[in-house]
């Protein structure tokens, strides 16, 4: 089990507060994911969960049981960080024996367990490497390993692919989401990266300041941001926000329309513009236009190859029922 | 992709290099061949190179006039005894400089280093005094507590580096892996920091097998150690250099052959954290 429960938990370093008092409930089993810019406070709140720093207040219950003040070992939880954290001077079987060593469990069920992790994670013919005979990869998943074997409650995921190339990236990010669906386990996964975010997601905690801006399914996030922050902040490419006259005629302080909801012709529409950069990508194409009255250029994207060049004119048209309209907080309108 | 380099330029920079270390190692090289020359040859003019005649007679004269065990004992429980003192001074300081450090640990630091900075000339005379009144001059204990004392900001300082090397997130790992405080050292820690352990006790052993002012002006029979040694042969009766070069050898021998045995270690640790 491994329901994990933020009652009011707030951390201040000094006079400065990193994290306010903030309330977040993790179900077991889920998938969830801390996004946020640098700085948002996503590794503190980690780092909270997992004990490895003090809260300054509030309490984290998991599984209804006040862990608060307890030591990290005793939370029953297992952490994978971004350097991967391993001991260099022991063989990767010793890496992943570890915890187990020091929970004192039996010599017989350790090497059963780490036969197992090994297995699951393509480590067989590694086990009796160094750290520093591997490569990323496999590094990372020798940390993964490490952290399974304990069958955590959870399992905390610091950034963990930031090291890795953008191929292996992938590969990984797929390994791990695999990881979760088979072992149904609670995890708790920090990353800047959206994309991440989207594509692995139960539930996504989008962080800004310490603050907890919005917490939802990704497709929820996509489909109704609550704020311009998470609007800007959920989708690749970023979502157009556009102030001013034109967000006035929706009644809006700032609209907001992604870039496969404008509709990009050369004969008439909404608004009048000239192509910019245009970036293919084979099965779509991304067109950057700048609208007469916009300082932003506004993103468009087409599908398939369409053959505008550089200082084309254009007219878009935003698909109104996609339309994302914000007050003067920035606050979502219905 | 590798810099190609010119072969001219290759044998230029290894013509200097070499230059260089027959230079720093010349005076050794002098050293030893005078140690086995006659005191006739040892001040001919000009000198002569290797066709003399070899005899080991200083060796034998230099064993007849002095103890030199004693004063090879003296030498290996002073350097020994103020690294091993140093080390467990050192070793707490700088483990909770580097993993709790708080406001001041750099300046403590700083000021630590700035003793260094002091010419030990300036304090012989009140160190000479409470040595006098506390029984401490020409004892083996004395040696030590000075050495371990003068050595000490240098230990700290390389401690303080190899543990600063360590990441904390291994170290977080350890506890989130359920380690406690004494696991954690044993079987983490402890591992970790051996390599910067050792290349600092050998640099203080070397450092402290050289001493000589202090050594010199605080022992006179009893405790003086291989320094004390080599300068009783520059006596009043005059300078014999063969003499004094068959005791020289064989005073530094022992710490050149220390040396050369950890010399990998000794460059490893010296450059840890720069090369990696």
């Amino acid at each position: 089990m491994g329901r994990i429960t933020l009652d009011k938990v707030r951390k201040a370093f000094g006079d400065i507060e990193v994290i306010p008092p903030l309330d977040l409930t993790i179900e077991d089993g889920e998938f969830v994911v801390f996004v946020g810019p640098s700085g948002c406070g996503k590794s503190t709140l980690l780092r909270l969960i997992a004990g490895l720093e003090d809260v300054s207040g509030g309490q984290i219950r998991i599984d209804r049981e006040d862990a608060t003040n307890l030591p990290p070992a005793k939370r029953g939880l297992a952490m994978v960080f971004q350097s991967y954290a391993l001991y260099p001077h022991m063989s990767v079987r010793k890496n992943i024996a570890f915890p187990m060593k020091m929970a004192g469990l039996p010599q017989d069920e350790q090497e059963r367990r780490i036969e197992g992790a090994a297995k699951a994670l393509n480590l067989t013919d590694y086990l009796d490497r160094k750290p520093g005979q591997l490569s990323g990869g496999q590094r990372q998943r020798v940390a993964i390993g490490r952290a399974i074997v304990r069958e955590p409650a959870a399992f905390l995921f610091d950034e963990p692919l930031s090291n890795l190339d953008a191929a292996l990236r992938v590969g990984m990010r797929l390994e791990i989401s695999e990881l979760h669906k088979r072992l149904a386990t609670t995890m708790i996964y920090v990353t800047h990266d959206q994309v991440e975010a989207m594509t692995m997601a139960d539930k996504i905690v989008v962080l800004r300041a310490g603050n907890i801006e919005q917490v939802g399914s990704p497709l929820e996030l996509y489909n109704r941001p609550r704020n311009v922050f998470v609007a800007g902040f959920i989708g690749s490419p970023k979502m157009n926000l556009i102030t001013g006259a034109e967000a006035a005629k929706h009644n809006a302080t700032t609209i907001g329309i992604r870039p496969e909801h404008l509709a990009i012709s050369t004969e008439g529409g909404a608004w009048k513009g000239e192509i910019g950069v245009s970036e293919h990508l084979g099965s779509d194409t991304f067109f950057h236009v700048t609208v007469e009255g916009q300082v932003e250029p506004l993103t468009v994207r087409a599908s398939g190859e369409v053959s505008l060049s550089y200082g084309d004119t254009v007219w878009l048209t935003p698909n109104e029922a996609n339309l994302h309209r914000f007050d003067a907080e920035g606050l979502r309108i219905a | 992709m590798a810099r190609s380099v010119s072969t001219r330029r290759k044998l230029i920079t290894t013509v200097f290099a070499w230059a260089i270390g027959i230079a720093i190692f010349f005076p050794i090289l002098w050293t030893i061949l005078t140690s086995f020359k006659t005191e006739a040859a040892a001040i001919a003019d000009p000198p002569v190179w290797f066709n003399f005649h070899w005899t080991l007679d200083n060796y034998a004269t230099v064993q007849e006039r002095s103890n030199y065990f004693r004063h090879f004992m003296n030498s290996v429980i002073i350097s020994g005894g103020s690294t091993l003192l140093g080390l467990i001074i050192a070793v707490p300081a700088a483990w909770s400089m580097a993993f709790v450090p708080a406001k001041r640990t750099k300046d403590v630091l700083m000021w630590m280093l700035s003793t260094k900075m002091l010419p030990p000339v300036g304090v012989l005379v009140p160190i000479y005094l409470l040595f006098r009144d506390l029984g401490l001059l020409d004892t083996r204990i004395g040696l030590v507590i000075v050495l371990t004392l003068i050595n000490l900001p240098i230990i700290v300082w390389m401690l303080y580096t190899y543990f600063k090397e360590i990441p904390g997130e291994i170290l977080e790992a350890a506890r989130m892996d359920g380690a406690s405080l004494r696991s954690e050292i044993i079987h983490v820690l402890t591992p970790m920091a051996i390599p910067g352990m050792a290349s600092t006790v050998l640099l203080n052993i070397i450092l402290a097998w050289n001493e000589a002012f202090w050594t010199l002006n605080l022992t006179a029979a009893k405790a003086a150690p291989l320094t004390a040694f080599i300068a009783s042969y520059s006596s009043p009766e005059g300078l014999f250099y063969a003499k004094l070069s068959a005791a020289s050898t064989m005073a530094i021998a022992p710490i050149l052959i220390m040396g050369w045995f950890s010399q990998k270690q000794l460059v490893r640790g010296l450059t840890f954290g720069a090369v990696k």
